[in-house]
C-alpha cells in the first residue's frame, strides 16, 4: 500500500482521478459545454494512463485525434446547434435510477469477471515498442485492415459533407 | 503494486459504466455522443491493458487501437453530421422529439 504514496503512485491516482472526474463531469453536469471540457480532461487522463502502459505514441495519438479532433469537432456542432443555456425540464428520477441501476450492474458484471478470470501471459513475450515497428506492421501484416479504414473515413467525411450541405442547400433554392 | 492488469481493466470497466449511464440517462443527441466516446476510450484502455501485460507482440494492441481511433473518428463526423441534419429539420437535438418514425 506504500507504493500508493511514493511520486509514481501519487501521479498515477492523479491521472486515475482526472479520467473518473472528467468522465463524471462529461456525463454529468447540465450545461452541454461543461460535458465537453470534461470529455477533454477525461482524455487527457486516458493519455496518462497510455503513457503508464508503456506506450508514449499512443499517448500522443490520444491527444492529437480525440482532444485536438473529435473534442473541437463537438464544440463546432454545439456551437450549430441549440443555443447553451436554454433551460432543459430535469428528467425523471424514475429513469435517472433506472439507467444507473442498469450502468451499475454492466460494472459489477464486469468486475467479477475481471476478478474471477485467471490471467495469463503469453509463453513467450516479444519487448519491441518502438514506432517503427507498428509502422511496419501496418503496411505489411495489417495492411489490408489499414487501406479499409482509411477507405470507412474517406467514405464517412464525404457522407458527413454530403449529408451537412443537403439541407442548406434546399432551404436556398 | 498500483500497476497491475486488473487496475487497468476495473478502471476500464468504470469508465464503459460511465459512458453507459450517460447514454442512457443523457437526453441531449451531443451528450449520447460524448458518452459514446468515454465507452470507445473504455474499450482502448482494455486493448492497451492486455498488450502491455498479457500479449506476445506488443505492436498488434497499439495498432488495434489505432483502428478504434480511426473509427472513432468516422462515427463522430456521421454523428455531427446527422445531429446538425436533425436540428435543422426539427429544431432540436432532444432525443425524445426525434420520433418521426413512429408508427
Amino acid at each position: 500500500m506504500s507504493e500508493f504514496f511514493s511520486l509514481a503512485g501519487l501521479s498515477f491516482l492523479l491521472i486515475v482521478g482526472m479520467t473518473l472526474g472528467g468522465a463524471f463531469i462529461a456525463v454529468g453536469a447540465r450545461n452541454i459545454f461543461h460535458n465537453v471540457l470534461g470529455l477533454a480532461l477525461s482524455l487527457f487522463g486516458v493519455a496518462g494512463i497510455f503513457l503508464y502502459l508503456n506506450s508514449p505514441f499512443l499517448a500522443m495519438m490520444e491527444i492529437l485525434i480525440y482532444v485536438g479532433a473529435i473534442c473541437i469537432a463537438i464544440c463546432f456542432a454545439i456551437m450549430l446547434s441549440e443555443p447553451l443555456y436554454r433551460p432543459q425540464p430535469p428528467r425523471k428520477p424514475i429513469k435517472l435510477l433506472g439507467a444507473g441501476v442498469g450502468a451499475g450492474l454492466v460494472f459489477l458484471v464486469l468486475a467479477s469477471l475481471v476478478r474471477k478470470t485467471a490471467w495469463i501471459p503469453a509463453a513467450s513475450r516479444g519487448d519491441d515498442w518502438s514506432v517503427a515497428t507498428i509502422g511496419h506492421y501496418l503496411l505489411t501484416k495489417y495492411a489490408l485492415i489499414f487501406e479499409a479504414i482509411s477507405l470507412i473515413l474517406l467514405v464517412a467525411m464525404l457522407g458527413a459533407i454530403v449529408n451537412a450541405k443537403n439541407g442548406r442547400g434546399r432551404t436556398e433554392s | 503494486m498500483y500497476n497491475t492488469l486488473q487496475t487497468y481493466l476495473f478502471l476500464a470497466a468504470l469508465l464503459f459504466a460511465i459512458g453507459l449511464y450517460g447514454v442512457l440517462a443523457r437526453r441531449s443527441l451531443i451528450a449520447v455522443l460524448i458518452s459514446v466516446e468515454l465507452m470507445l476510450n473504455a474499450a482502448s484502455i482494455n486493448f492497451m491493458a492486455f498488450n502491455r501485460f498479457l500479449a506476445p507482440e506488443p505492436a498488434v494492441g497499439q495498432i488495434i487501437t489505432l483502428f478504434i481511433m480511426a473509427v472513432a473518428a468516422a462515427e463522430a463526423a456521421i454523428a455531427l453530421s446527422i445531429i446538425i441534419t436533425v436540428y435543422r429539420k426539427l429544431k432540436s437535438i432532444n432525443v425524445e422529439h426525434v420520433n418521426e418514425l413512429r408508427g
